[in-house]
Order: C-alpha cells, then structure tokens, then sequence
C-alpha cells in the first residue's frame, strides 16, 4: 500500500464523509420525525389515516433503497417534480427510514401497559398530554437499541447515493479506482471512513442509551 | 351534609356480559365507604366505571353537580374531581418520585412549578417519604411506591379518591404502612370509595359498607360493627365465613 497515495486522497474522502453525513442526518433526522408522528398515529388509531400508513410502511420496508432512490431521481421528473440529486437522498432515506422507525416506536408504545394511560387518565391527563409525557418517554427509551441500529443502518444505505451521482464515500471510492486503479488504497480508505463514521455512533450511542434508560431500568 | 357523588341506575356490561345491574349509591362528603365483595362481583370495575376508565351503558354519575350520562366520551372534567389509585401503584417509571406527584397538577391544572413541589414535599413529608422525592419508582419498596402514589392522587385536590384493592400486591408489613395513610386520610375529612379485602381495616376505616355480589349491591349498612358480627344477609354471611380460620 502506498503511504502518498492514501495522504494525496485523503482530502477528497474527507470531502464525501461531509456530504454522506450531511444527507445521512438530515434523512435520519426526517425519518424520526416521520417515526414520531406516525405512531402517533397508530397510537390514536386515526381512521383511514392509519390503514394509508400501513401501505407506506409495507411498501418502502419491502423494496430496495435503490429503486426508491431511482423512483424519485428519475421517474419523479418525468411527471413534473424536480428536485437536487441531495434533496433525493435526503428523501429517499427519511422515507426508508421512517417506515423502520414508526415500527420501532410502535414495539416501545406497545410494550407499556394500558394502565399506565390508565393512570394518567384518572390524574385528568389528556390524550395528548398522556402520549407525550407518559407513553412516548417510556416507548423511547425501551426502542434506543432500536432506533441505534435503524441509525446506523440507515447511515450505511447512504452507499446508494453514489447511483444518483452524490459524491459521497462510495462514489468518491468508484470513482478514484476508475481513473487511477489504486484499488487497494481506495478500499482501505473506504473502509476506514466508514468506521470513522460510524463507530462513535455504537460508542456515543451506548452512553445515551445508558443515561435515556437509567429511570426506568437503572444502571 | 351535602350529597358529593350520586350514582343511579348505572349498568355496566361487556357484549352480552352484564357485569353491574341498576346500581345505585349516594356518598355524601366526608363519608368513607368500603365496597367488599368476592372476586369478579363488579366492585373494581364500578370504581372504573366512576372515573370513566369504562364506559358505562346506562345511568348517570353525578359528581359536585356535574353529571356524566351513559354514552358521553368527554370526561376529562369528571376525572379531575375525582382521584384513583390502582393496586399496581401506575408511578411513571421514567420519572423521579416528585415529577410524578407534580406532573399532573403543573400540566392539567396549570398550577406554577414552585407551588406544586411545596404542596408535594408538605405531604410526601406526612407520609414520611419526603428524603425519597428525588428516586425513581423501581428505587422504592412496594409500600412507598403506593403511598407516593396516594400523594400524587391528593395532590390534584380530588372531591372523592378511589382505592382499588391498593394493599393487594404488597408484603403484610407494607400493607399496614399504606392502610395508616389511609386513614390519617379518612381522619382528615377526605370522601373516599374503598375496594379491599382487608376486612379489619374496612371495620376500622368505613363510614359505611356496601357489600357486592354479581353485579349488584346485597347489603348496604351504616352499622359497620353489626354488620360484621351478624350481616343480614345470607351471602354476605358466607362471604365474611372464608375469612374466618378455626
């Protein structure tokens, strides 16, 4: 392996950790959002409302990042809607990821008893009042391990993003090994910068899980 | 004294299942009623049906005025006047001993955040809970999760609080803790519907007793003491034989 090429490149990696991560968290940052008020949704059991959610969740956890991607870069145009390849992959991920992360919420609201709402009611809680400070709190910190692994998935889909020409970590990688072949360096790099990407997540990830979680299940 | 809670002709049932019958009861203020009855005869679910934790099929309950009718969804106004505590305690897990008792009060009644907490310490502390405002719920014996319980059902200012079997999921020793804050509480003037099976605390505690069976009131008596040398009624009698050993 050569030392140079590795420094000579080490730039443009750094360059599409940036724009990977930039996507990556503003989709992950919409797919919580999209999580939230989807079990919301389900919590309240809204008519209609409901049963359009159960057909989004099935059809974007059934099919590949990929072919959403594809949908919204290429076909989306063709009936008017124009928008950035990044705003595709924003997106693309929140759509993806919000379908995982409204059954995430759903497990951490499903695991806590009625009487919990129960016994919020009888203190003249409202609904709202009841799901927001009673249920989401404890369904939250029962899906941390979860909502951790839908992060850190989704954080790894954003390898597709390289098929609508955003220039992150996959696309860079491609890209260098077709015009100077130095494959080995490329890949090692790759490697490397995912890990940088990821793997404080798993750590930062475990301290928030501790803390998120010390209430209701102690140390 | 004046008529605080009013029940009439209530029926409850599940589908087909009719599991309270034409009940019905007036508790004036002040007044302690416990509600003894064997398993399954309707006392818990009656107390449900009071807050509107059940909806009810027929009747009116009627609580400082304000009526409620079978079919009517909003109750958020009833259930403010009147207090439960559940025999699993319900504390919220995820929050320390005073943010459960204030949060109800800082949220629903709009109350400031200073004058809850000292509300809060004045009576954690008559409960002798007040060094244990900053723990969490699974921090606590079972006997302080139900007295902490009992403060955060006060602190709202109830007309009547519920007590649904609240000593049944507890160690002998916790249950004389929880049933002394009870009736500190009676002492005190507070309207409160008992459902237990402590028949010594019900001699001690109750104004009144109503005892159920099936779905429906067999025995209603004032006189507490007679009631439980020599009820009147046949099955109020067996029912008091299985809580005799010789």
């Amino acid at each position: 392996m050569d030392k140079d090429i590795l420094i000579e490149y080490l730039p443009l990696y750094k360059d599409a950790l940036f724009l990977t991560m930039k996507i990556g968290w503003q989709g992950i940052l919409l797919a919580f959002v999209i999580g939230l008020v989807g079990s919301a949704i389900l919590y309240f059991k809204v008519r209609v409302v409901k049963n359009i959610l159960g057909v989004y969740i099935e059809v974007f956890r059934n099919t590949p990042l990929l072919v959403q991607l594809f949908f919204i870069y290429f076909a989306l145009p063709k009936v008017g809607v124009q928008i950035s390849a990044e705003a595709c992959g924003v997106l693309g991920l929140g759509l993806l990821g919000g379908a995982y992360m409204i059954e995430t919420f759903r497990s951490g609201v499903e695991a806590i008893p009625i009487i919990q709402s129960e016994s919020a009611a009888s203190l003249g809680m409202s609904h709202f009042q009841i799901l927001w400070h009673v249920i989401l709190p404890q369904a939250i910190s029962i899906s941390v391990p979860g909502i951790l692994a839908n992060v850190i998935f989704l954080l790894k889909e954003t390898s597709v993003f390289s098929t609508i020409s955003l220039m992150d970590l996959m696309f860079t990688a491609k890209d260098l090994i077709g015009m100077y072949a130095k494959t080995i360096e490329c890949l090692f790099l790759l490697v490397v910068f995912y890990l940088i990407m990821l793997l404080p997540i798993s750590i930062i990830g475990a301290v928030v899980e501790r803390r998120m979680r010390y209430g209701q299940f102690g140390d | 004294m004046s008529e605080l809670l009013k029940v009439t002709h209530l029926h409850k049932e599940f589908g087909s299942n009719v599991v309270l019958k034409d009940i019905n009861l007036s508790v004036k203020k002040g007044e302690v009623v416990v509600i003894i009855g064997p398993s399954g005869c309707g006392k818990s679910t009656f107390l449900r049906c009071l807050n509107g934790l059940e909806e009810i099929q027929g009747g009116v309950i009627t609580v400082d005025g304000l009526p409620v009718e079978a079919g009517k969804r909003d109750i958020t106004k009833l259930r403010q006047k009147i207090g439960m505590v559940f025999q699993s305690y319900e504390l919220f897990p995820h929050k320390t001993v005073l943010e459960n008792i204030i949060l109800a009060p800082t949220k629903v009644q709009k109350r400031t955040r200073e004058d809850a907490v000292k509300e809060a310490l004045e009576l954690l502390d008559k409960v002798g809970l007040v060094d244990k405002k900053d723990y969490y719920p699974r921090q606590l014996s079972g006997g302080q999760k139900q007295r902490v319980a009992i403060v955060r059902a006060l602190l709202m200012h109830p007309e009547v609080i519920l007590f649904d079997e609240v000593t049944a999921a507890l160690d002998p020793e916790m249950v004389h803790e929880v049933l002394e804050t009870m009736i500190s509480l009676a002492k005190s003037g507070s309207t409160m519907l008992i459902v237990t099976h402590e028949m010594g605390f019900a001699k001690a505690v109750a104004d009144r007793i109503i005892f159920f069976d099936k779905g429906d009131i067999v025995e209603e008596t004032a006189d507490v003491k007679e009631f439980f040398i020599q009820p009147k009624t046949e099955r109020a009698r067996k029912f008091l034989k299985t809580f005799a050993y010789e």
